[in-house]
């Protein structure tokens, strides 16, 4: 299966949707489409992921506010517009330089509230995470933090594995 | 407040919006929301958009700030538009901010509206961004604007005629219609770029663009400049990469097809289909000399663009006409369709003469001898014409003179004397191919005598802003001469009232109409048939019996003329517009010929011909990334392609592979050596031979008895799908889309054996082993069926696969539009041996050196040079002639360190003649006459 219907099946899971819902894939970046019972099919991650959200009820993923709900979709068009597709190294370390400085002040990315943005942020970057030295997991100190936070919420991490993040900081120099 | 409002007199539906914009307008006065601009970043249209649709405008507080300032201190690149909002936040996605404007007003968005944005963020803005690019940065126009956003343009338009409704989500405005809006009001707001045949999208267009709050975000951002306000901020951004050309499953037309889950009727209906075997083939036409039309069948002519005889074809050449057209035509064999397929050289003309005169020989006898080298090329390449023939023959000059006649009589030919020019060095008026100057139209400095190579145009060689002869660079004089004119305006009614008929419903690949539609748009005007040379076809008038026709007049008559010499009842296939389907062949810059020029001869002479049904024209491939060059020594030409080791049908596949079909491709050494390991031999080859294999080694080469099981049964409709989107591509001439098509059929078949394990199960109980007699049965039918499937494709793998598999001769000629089963249990395959061979790095690094790939980036550095210092008026620059003698030093020491090292002596060649040819340049560049070689060698 697809990586991102793959994806969509442990968000299901999260949600506590019962029913397993039949994805597709299209084209070469294999966009995952929902062929819904009553209407025209769904097609693309954060699309499906929104309408999920809504099916289980849990419309306080998408954001409370007008503000809160911008910020959750801005960060769900970074996650599939800069996260997926871009795999070269540099590209890689500028995301998540960025996300670290971002990430200073705040515990979910929208601020206080955990929404969606994380959960497909978490899904996103957990492939590049993985393969981080501990050195580089001090220097994107803050992504690590937040990574490590959502990892161990509950039903989100499944069958992923576990990123192991040292609390004693080994390399003290870096920055 | 909204007791306020009412009171105020609004109706009453207009009353929570209303409230809404109120609480926004206090929003925006309490928090300090800051909207960062910079001048001429495309994102600025959709956020004012939005912005004045929720009627926040007034109260933005806009700051307009420089493109390289980072507004969004955690972002490493700036980015632009930007809003602050007062809790701190950034919102610096454009399309977020316009979202949180609807929010603000309560208005929520659904889940096609997400559906939109998603698409316009991940697919649109890639593709928009390069076609923003090459018109704004580039100065580009056309097709190189058009090609990058076509599809996605198409999918739009497709989506709204789909449901029928104004709006993108729906029957009412939404969020997606701002933003899409806003993100191509820059290229659209040119009707060039708004296909006509694009009518839903038109009319969501002009519906968005007549609303107020659109007209003012373009005055404010665009300032009545068009695209070209973007220009100072675009041209400040990094040039956008192309994305890679997406295989058909993406295509917007495809989109239920990929989302397709099986259904049981399908499943029921494959398998139904599977049972009825060969009984259900179609009956395989007789074979016919000559192919001639039948009442009541499906008809068709296929012809390729005529190559011209003295340039050996390269690869480009090759893709562009005979081998696409070879493939559509073995495909219409293989439904049972009454095919001729023709082509030949086209050999008239002055470089024919030059050629002749240059090597010694006739003009007929360089035809000769051309025409031969062609034929050899194309056999080698294995395309399936039923006649290749020429143009200097009896029949050209019998029915380009009629024509002629006909047209002269019905008064659509004019005299007109003819200022021309000639070059009294060289003592010759100067064919147009012979003169050079600056483009009067784009001010292009390379643009030929008859066209301009950058902007498309035509252009008469006496229009040129400084000519040059081309032979000895000399000014050429203007003299006067008499000549004919085919009276195109006369015609041009007659043109559109056909092209409205043709077009509507057919074929055509989009760039045909876009250029034809060009040409339509600019107005035709009267063009000159005659030229003063010999060689051509005789004009038969009174005062002009030392001129000829000029070849664009009787070039594509060379169709009917080969048809008269392959049958003398040509006329049936050539003045038979009701039964026959014509389908022409060929690179984009033919268009015009085929579709308007030599339309209008057939129209006036008025004698019934049958015109082109459906016009395909390919985009250019390029070498490498670069071009093909004869003169540089860089490609690959037909000639050179045999003795690169690498089989005829390996090119055929990677050329079709990448078929410039909807945009500019690349060969690329790489590529190929990558395709044939992972497509062929991997993928496709692997299956096949496995298939074959587990037949004889398991069953002694008898295909074992097959118990379906729901798995096999949703397999067979599997194939089914793919085999039917394979007919419904070609029936449209999408090669290269339906070779995607074999392609998942065998990756369906090795995940198939992968899964089910034969090799294992034959091993176990009983069971087991009739489980593996099963998946064995119906691999090694898929086999078959593929090998069927890629005979337009790759002709002698075709034929060995079948020899291996014994498939009777009946079975494959004819693909039919389910999967039978091909070979039942019983039939005895005979041996089987694998059909790639693995391509090695060192092998195409070794043909990449040969064919000069490697060299490609020096050379166009230095034709970028030698071309400035060509220009006349720069002739004593001394800066060109110091670039010139530095390219000289240069290259003379590239030639020196080959000797030095012995290189291969090809090798030592084409750099020496590149030498040569830059001290000719240089020879120029100061005003002397060129030296001899030796002379120079001395100094």
């Amino acid at each position: 299966m697809a990586a991102a219907a793959e994806e969509l099946t442990l968000l299901e899971k999260l949600l506590g949707l019962r029913r397993g819902n039949k994805y597709s894939a299209q084209g070469e970046r294999q966009i995952p489409v929902l062929q819904t019972n009553n209407g025209p099919s769904l097609t693309g991650l954060a699309t499906i992921a929104a309408h999920l959200v809504k099916q289980a009820n849990k419309e306080h993923l998408l954001g409370s506010t007008a503000e809160e709900k911008a910020v959750v979709q801005q960060w769900l068009e970074y996650r599939v517009t800069r996260i997926d597709g871009h795999s070269n190294k540099d590209e890689i370390r500028n995301m998540l330089k960025d996300l670290n400085s971002y990430l200073e002040d705040k515990v979910y990315l929208t601020g206080n509230n955990f929404t969606l943005a994380d959960i497909l942020l978490y899904y996103g970057l957990h492939r590049f995470i993985v393969d981080l030295t501990f050195q580089e997991k001090e220097k994107y100190l803050n992504v690590s933090r937040w990574f490590s936070h959502i990892q161990h919420y509950p039903g989100i991490r499944q069958h992923l594995s576990s990123v192991v993040f040292i609390k004693n900081r080994l390399y003290t120099n870096t920055h | 407040m909204q007791r306020g409002d009412r009171l105020s007199g609004s109706a009453e539906a207009e009353g929570e919006g209303r409230a809404n914009r109120f609480l926004l307008h206090q929003r925006l006065r309490g928090g300090g929301m800051r909207l960062f601009v910079t001048e001429g970043a495309p994102g600025n249209l959709p956020v004012l958009a939005a912005a004045g649709r929720a009627g926040a405008r007034g109260e933005l507080l806009i700051s307009t700030v420089s493109p390289e300032e980072r507004v969004v201190p955690f972002l490493t690149r700036p980015k632009l538009p930007v809003l602050k909002l007062d809790s701190g936040h950034y919102l610096f996605s454009t399309s977020a901010i316009c979202r949180y404007f609807f929010l603000l007003c309560g208005w929520e968005q659904d889940d096609l509206t997400n559906q939109w944005l998603e698409w316009e963020a991940t697919e649109l803005q890639p593709v928009l961004s390069v076609a923003l690019y090459n018109l704004v940065v580039q100065g580009k126009k056309g097709e190189d604007v058009l090609s990058p956003v076509r599809r996605a343009l198409i999918h739009i338009d497709h989506s709204l005629s789909r449901r029928s409704c104004p709006f993108l989500a729906g029957d009412s405005e939404s969020l997606a219609d701002i933003v899409l809006w806003g993100a191509l009001y820059p290229l659209l707001q040119d009707p060039a770029y708004l296909p006509d045949e694009l009518a839903a999208l038109q009319s969501w267009f002009q519906t968005l663009s007549v609303q107020e709050p659109c007209q003012q975000a373009v005055e404010s951002v665009l300032k009545k400049q068009g695209a070209l306000a973007l220009r100072t901020y675009l041209q400040k951004q990094p040039q956008p990469i192309v994305p890679l050309e997406r295989p058909v499953s993406n295509e917007p037309e495809e989109d239920e097809l990929s989302a397709h889950t099986l259904s049981e009727e399908e499943i029921a209906m494959a398998v139904t289909a599977w049972e009825e075997g060969l009984e259900a083939l179609p009956p395989v036409r007789p074979w016919q000399n000559p192919v001639l039309p039948v009442a009541g069948e499906r008809n068709v002519l296929i012809t390729s663009a005529l190559p011209y005889v003295n340039n050996v074809p390269h690869l480009g050449n090759i893709i562009g006409c005979v081998l696409s057209a070879d493939v559509f035509a073995r495909y219409s064999r293989l439904r049972q369709w009454n095919t001729l397929y023709l082509c030949g050289t086209d050999e008239y003309g002055t470089a024919t003469e030059t050629k002749a005169m240059e090597e010694g020989l006739t003009p007929q006898q360089i035809c000769d001898k051309y025409h031969a080298i062609h034929t050899n090329i194309y056999r080698w390449f294995n395309i399936s014409f039923d006649f290749f023939g020429r143009t200097t023959t009896p029949h050209q000059t019998k029915i380009t003179q009629d024509i002629f006649q006909r047209l002269l009589s019905r008064g659509f030919l004019f005299k007109d004397t003819v200022e021309q020019l000639r070059c009294e060095r060289c003592s010759r008026f100067l064919a147009d191919r012979f003169v050079e100057g600056v483009c009067p139209f784009c001010g292009y400095e390379e643009a030929r005598g008859d066209q301009c190579d950058k902007c498309g145009k035509l252009i008469n060689a006496i229009e040129l802003k400084k000519p040059q002869c081309k032979i000895c660079r000399e000014s050429p004089v203007v003299k006067s001469s008499q000549h004919l004119f085919l009276d195109l305006p006369k015609l041009e009614k007659r043109l559109e009232e056909w092209l409205g008929r043709t077009l509507a419903g057919s074929d055509w690949t989009p760039n045909a109409r876009f250029i034809t539609r060009s040409w339509l748009r600019d107005g035709l005007k009267p063009r000159c048939i005659t030229r003063d040379l010999k060689w051509g076809t005789p004009v038969p008038l009174e005062g002009f019996q030392d001129k000829v026709f000029y070849v664009w007049f009787d070039a594509t008559i060379g169709y009917l003329s080969i048809t008269a010499n392959y049958t003398d009842q040509w006329e049936k296939w050539w003045k038979n517009p009701e039964q026959v389907e014509l389908y022409q062949f060929m690179a984009k810059d033919n268009v015009p010929f085929h579709s308007v020029v030599f339309p209008c001869s057939a129209l006036g002479a008025e004698d019934n011909y049958t015109l082109v049904s459906h016009l395909i024209a390919t985009e250019y491939l390029n070498y490498e990334d670069g071009k093909f060059s004869k003169s540089r020594g860089v490609g690959v030409f037909g000639d050179m392609a045999q003795n690169t080791g690498i089989p005829s049908d390996i090119w055929r596949f990677y050329l079709l592979f990448v078929r410039p079909e909807s945009q500019d491709s690349s060969f690329s050494w790489t590529d190929l050596m990558l395709k044939n390991n992972s497509e062929l031999l991997n993928n496709l080859g692997n299956f096949v031979n496995r298939a074959g294999m587990f037949v004889c080694k398991f069953f002694g080469g008898c295909v074992p008895k097959m118990t379906l099981t729901p798995d096999d049964q949703r397999l067979l409709a599997h194939v089914t799908l793919e085999l039917r989107q394979y007919h419904q591509l070609l029936e449209k001439v999408r090669i290269r889309d339906a070779l995607r098509c074999v392609l998942t059929i065998s990756r369906h078949g090795n995940q198939y054996i992968q899964v089910n394990e034969p090799w294992k199960r034959i091993k176990g109980s009983e069971a087991d082993r009739h489980r593996a007699g099963t998946v064995t049965g119906v691999a090694v039918n898929m086999a078959a069926l593929l090998s069927i499937m890629m005979q337009p494709y790759m002709p002698t793998v075709s034929t060995t696969i079948q020899t291996q598999l014994q498939l009777p001769p009946a079975v494959c000629a004819a693909l039919p539009t389910n999967f039978p089963c091909l070979l039942p249990a019983g039939h005895q395959i005979g041996i089987v041996s694998p059909l790639f061979q693995k391509l090695e790095n060192d092998q195409i690094e070794g043909l990449r050196k040969r064919f000069g790939g490697g060299q490609l980036e020096d050379s166009l550095e230095l034709k970028a040079k030698v071309s400035k210092a060509e220009a006349p008026a720069e002739l004593a620059d001394p800066e060109q002639i110091k670039l010139l003698t530095d390219a000289v030093t240069k290259q003379g020491s590239v030639v020196r360190e080959l000797k030095a090292q012995k290189a291969d002596k090809a090798q030592v060649a084409a750099e020496v003649a590149k030498l040569l040819e830059l001290k000719q340049h240089l020879a120029l560049a100061e005003g002397k006459p060129l030296d001899p070689p030796k002379g120079k060698k001395k100094k």
